[in-house]
């Protein structure tokens, strides 16, 4: 298959190469191993001021609990602190976002794909020029009139704001796949006399969903890590995790809380692993459907 | 496609675009003409806690009448635009005519805020992007050669830094990179240099916060180069190999070229990313050494100072720098564009 | 596939729903009225360190029947308050505010006077805890705070030196700390660029005498001997700190006080309660730990520190049912039967009942001194924003402290022209 630009090569560039993602993979997953392996630590150890190796052994961990590991820091996120409504308002936020995003955004995607005119190049631009709008100043910008109109704190609100703000991503990553989609699909389908609509709900949708799926994913992951609006536009009661997490850390560290946000982060990507390892391959596919194009 | 089926097509997302972003930018743009009323003050007693004293105190009702016949305030025009905290034409002026040499002048230059801002912004954005595009090039490359069962896991893995970030940034990495943490020591050990702090000059801060960011951007890049790699041309590659293009000659005529348009939107959104750079500096908390835009408005905007037309003002300032960046990409675009119409 | 997980996500937003129905009615159920709220609408914003916390759920207490209370406190509290006041109603009917955050509620005219409400209803709290603006009572103060000096008994005894009472004196016990090798870095302060350091910067410069602003007007008067001196003095303390100070905030300084690496520190009193039971520390730090009282620079005697209070204060834009619901739920918050030993060391109360603990021996040293109250001016926050862009330059050898203090002041000058503090 397209490995065949690798394929056949030298014991020594398989070596270096090989070789490569191993280091590659140390520098993407270590930071991330650490922390995981420290989450069953007291804070003393895993930010130990005297010597960092005492995240690896827990000195401190084995005589304030009397074992090498701790389930501390978990019991107190998910037990004490709730975490698990954090989580529950996570999945609601990230199924909307997607499914909200990806619907308005295929339609939307499809037009500019299928339309020859000017304007719908100038509106790509504009989307474009949109997205350069830093994100503190826009959710600066929304404060104000959503607690006049009550809109604020509300899920609702948040999984809007995060649809429109990621929607000139999506639309440039689903016109430029469907522009891969040939136009004698639709146009013949329309030649035996389906409306734009029948053509787009018989013949492209059946076709969409790869890139669909890797739009998705991205949109997903934006709704997951999102901490600008979360933070600002929920309320305390509909908080997601991140910033959940983040305020366990707080301005005023109480003791222990740390390592609560510790668990936390451990915990929050941990379903991440599962999408990603379910969906690795429709993702792949996906962007290859697409070829995203500049 | 006719006008008509294409506005309906097109409708939600432009309605939710035109709310959430096009409305703020509107309301953005008129905010920075504007500035507050010229305050009334009158002297009250005020007594806390720990006793009384005279203070200062804005009158509002002396200025009620003011605010009610202009809500938006005093029309400054374009002034907020070109005062110290922003352009500061005059200090740049100044600074041009009184110095000595380019090193002088610059020095001046990056004494103002703005400026200071920018040019880390800059530096950032310039060096981050290529640099991940080529890690992002390299690292698909060596995991399409992988064996079909280990790519799962190694595709999460490479992810893991795009996943994880604002809080492990945040909390963790900056624990690890302290000298006493697990990497600031180990490069006080490579280096020999047992006073080596990351986070104590400007140089390694900057450093440090643009290794962060390939390492963050990395995998985006990763994975759409990865896909693109999925739909090489068999033939056109069999016939470079029937040939006798080497191995580098097969990458460079035949691999590049095919993925030369994904390379172009990566670019295009991570330049946008890049120049808005903020969240490594509030995380690694390196506002000492660096300054971006994006933290330039966060610090206007915050807590107890809320200066709202200046926060509005590099906002625009932060969207016409971003349309001068993409510039030379929009062009491109345009001419592909007419080309197939 | 994703048809199932919809199928899934839409019963857990069902099941959500169904659950928060039953949580509402059988709040209801329980039904009559408490801490004297008929009905109304109480909704508290506010910071969310432990002594906040406890008066959020004090006033939570008030709950019963139709009167719904809630209480947002969280670290973006100063982003959300002028927002969250400013609608018609208002969100927050309630916001706990400090010296500092009460001035952009008071500038844009977003809370109201409470004199009507404690001649209606009274409360149990003396009359030095009503924070009087112009002669209108704008807030009920309930706690103090300061930051104040700490410092190791037994490192100090080892150091054979006497306790610090002056930065000069702190000077000269680092000096002999750092060659007896007793600490590698002796003293610690909040110094990260931002807020932290200006607020350093502020203390430091009301101890030598200094003066914000000129007399009467809002232009800034830092530039001058009493600042450079104050620079000065904070390069001295510098050479004594972790080389990343301008990276450290309070949560840092705290964490390497309780590792045991620090013999001496500049802390709020709000944070001492933690240090003194030992609780996360390394052993014999926290049985050694000393809260003293302020210090003072160049033998002026003036404390170089700033009092700060927190309180709450009432929307304005609200229905007087609200605001009356709002200022009964808070006077319960406060009331003096909320004490007890653990409550008793979040903070130094202000509040009838409160015996002090060890924990506020700084606080009340700082106060018995006689320290400044942070100044509760329009345009503070302006300065304070401007010092903490530009001190950096200086602490980290860029520039002279004219020129530093000179940035600061073109700064802050260009802000409160566009505020209009400034013509």
């Amino acid at each position: 298959m397209a490995s065949s630009v690798v394929d056949n090569k030298s014991p020594v560039l398989r070596t270096l190469s090989t070789l490569f993602i191993i280091v590659w993979l140390i520098i993407a997953a270590f930071p991330f191993l650490w922390t995981f392996w420290g989450s069953f630590k007291v804070e003393l150890d895993f930010f130990s001021k005297e010597n960092w190796t005492n995240a690896i052994v827990g000195v401190r961990t084995v005589t304030e609990t009397g074992g090498p590991f701790t389930g501390n820091g978990y019991d107190g996120a998910w037990v004490q602190e709730e975490f698990w409504r954090a989580v529950l308002n996570t999945s609601i936020v990230c199924f909307f976002v997607v499914c909200t995003s990806l619907t308005i955004g295929t339609l939307g995607g499809y037009a500019l794909s299928r339309s020859g005119f000017r304007y719908a190049f100038w509106l790509l631009i504009i989307a474009l020029i949109f997205r350069a709008m830093p994100p503190i100043t826009l959710v600066a910008g929304y404060l104000l009139p959503f607690f006049e109109w009550g809109l604020w704190g509300h899920l609702s609100t948040t999984i809007i704001v995060l649809v429109a703000i990621n929607q000139p991503f999506t639309l440039w990553m689903l016109h430029s796949f469907f522009q891969k989609i040939p136009k004698d699909l639709d146009e013949s389908a329309m030649v035996d006399g389906c409306t734009s609509f029948q053509a787009f709900r018989y013949v492209i949708i059946p076709v969409m969903w790869p890139g669909v799926i890797t739009t998705g994913l991205f949109s997903f992951l934006l709704a997951y890590n999102d901490f600008a609006v979360t933070a600002m536009l929920l309320s305390k009661e509909n908080q997601t995790m991140v910033p959940k997490i983040a305020s366990f850390l707080g301005t005023t560290q109480t003791e222990g809380n740390v390592m609560f946000a510790v668990a936390s982060v451990v915990s929050a990507t941990a379903p991440l692993f599962v999408l990603v390892m379910f969906f690795q391959r429709q993702i792949v596919s996906g962007l290859t459907a697409g070829a995203v194009k500049g | 496609m006719k006008h008509r089926t294409f506005f309906w097509f097109f409708l939600p997302t432009a309605l939710a675009m035109l709310l959430f972003i096009f409305l703020p930018i509107v309301s953005v743009v008129t905010q920075s003409l504007f500035v507050d009323h010229q305050q009334v003050f009158r002297e009250v007693e005020n007594c806390d806690i720990f006793g009384c004293k005279n203070e200062m105190m804005i009158d509002n009702e002396a200025t009620e009448a003011l605010r009610e016949a202009q809500p938006l305030g005093r029309f400054a025009g374009l002034s907020t635009y070109f005062n110290r905290s922003h352009l500061a034409t005059t200090e740049v002026g100044q600074a041009w005519s009184g110095s000595q040499g380019w090193g002088e002048f610059l020095g001046l230059l990056i004494n103002l805020p703005f400026y200071k801002a920018l040019i880390f912004t800059l530096t950032f954005t310039f060096t981050v992007t290529p640099l991940l595009i080529v890690l992002g090039f390299v690292i698909a490359i060596a995991v399409n050669a992988l064996n079909q069962k280990l790519k799962g896991v190694v595709i999460f893995f490479s992810l893991l830094p795009m996943i994880v970030t604002p809080l492990v940034g945040s909390l963790i990495l900056f624990w690890m990179i302290d000298s006493r943490g697990i990497i600031g020591n180990t490069l006080q050990y490579l280096f020999a240099n047992p006073d080596l702090s990351l986070k104590a000059s400007t140089g390694l801060t900057w450093v440090m916060l643009i290794v962060y960011g390939v390492w963050h951007a990395a995998p985006f890049a990763f994975v759409v180069f990865y896909a693109g790699l999925q739909t090489l041309p068999q033939d056109t590659l069999e016939s470079a190999m029937i040939d006798g293009a080497t191995r580098w000659q097969r990458i460079r005529y035949v691999v590049i070229p095919h993925i030369m348009p994904l390379v172009t939107f990566v670019a295009l959104i991570q330049l946008m990313d890049n120049f808005r750079v903020f969240e490594p500096i509030v995380g690694f908390n390196a506002e000492a050494h660096a300054t971006s835009l994006s933290w330039i408005i966060y610090n206007d905007l915050g807590g107890e100072t809320r200066l709202l037309s200046s926060a509005a003002t590099t906002s625009v300032l932060t969207i016409i720098g971003v349309a001068i960046l993409l510039s030379p990409v929009l062009v491109r675009t345009w001419r592909d564009w007419n080309r197939k119409v | 596939m994703l048809k199932k997980l919809m199928l899934a996500a839409a019963m857990t937003v069902a099941f959500t729903a169904a659950n928060t129905t039953f949580t509402s009615t059988s709040a209801l159920a329980d039904g009559h009225a408490k801490c004297g709220i008929e009905n109304g609408r109480v909704n508290i914003i506010g910071n969310e360190f432990p002594a906040i916390q406890t008066i959020g759920t004090g006033a939570k207490a008030c709950a019963a029947g139709d009167v719904k209370i809630s209480a947002n406190l969280t670290k973006e509290h100063k982003n959300i308050q002028v927002p969250g006041l400013s609608g018609n109603p208002a969100e927050y009917t309630v916001a706990i505010v400090a010296n500092s955050s009460i001035v952009p509620l008071m500038n844009d005219d977003l809370i109201r006077p409470l004199d009507d409400l404690i001649a209606k209803h009274g409360g149990n709290f003396g009359k030095n805890q009503q924070i009087t603006i112009g002669g209108k009572v704008m807030a009920i103060g309930f706690m103090a705070n300061a930051q104040h000096f700490v410092y190791r008994k037994d490192m100090l005894e080892k150091a054979g030196m006497e306790a610090p009472k002056t930065y000069e004196d702190v000077l000269a016990v680092a000096k002999v700390m750092k060659d007896k090798g007793i600490a590698q870095y002796p003293f610690g302060g909040a110094y990260s660029a931002g807020w932290g350091l200006a607020q350093e910067f502020n203390n430091m410069y009301l101890g030598h005498g200094g003066k914000f602003f000129k007399d009467g007007s809002a232009m800034p008067s830092i530039n001058g001997p009493e600042g450079i001196a104050t620079l000065g003095m904070m390069k001295k303390l510098t050479a004594y700190m972790n080389p990343d100070f301008l990276t450290m905030n309070n949560n840092e300084i705290n964490a390497e006080w309780k590792a045991g690496n620090l013999p001496m520190m500049q802390m709020w009193g709000s944070r001492a309660g933690p240090l003194l039971t030992g609780e996360g520390s390394a052993p014999g730090v926290a049985e050694s730990t000393v809260l003293s009282g302020p210090l003072s620079v160049a033998g002026k005697g003036i404390p170089a520190t700033t009092l700060w209070w927190d309180g709450f204060t009432i929307a304005k834009n609200i229905s007087d049912a609200d605001a009356e619901a709002s200022y009964l739920a808070m006077v319960n918050a406060i009331d003096p039967k909320i004490m007890n030993d653990d409550v008793a060391t979040q903070a130094v109360w202000m509040i009838d009942g409160y015996k002090p603990t060890p924990a506020s021996a700084g606080v009340f040293a700082t106060m018995k001194a006689n320290a400044t109250p942070y100044p509760m001016l329009p345009y503070q926050a302006l300065l304070h924003s401007a010092l903490g862009a530009e001190l950096a330059d200086f602490l980290s050898g860029k520039e002279s402290a004219e020129k530093t203090l000179a940035d600061a002041e073109a700064a802050y000058i260009t802000a409160a022209k566009e505020k209009g503090f400034i013509k």
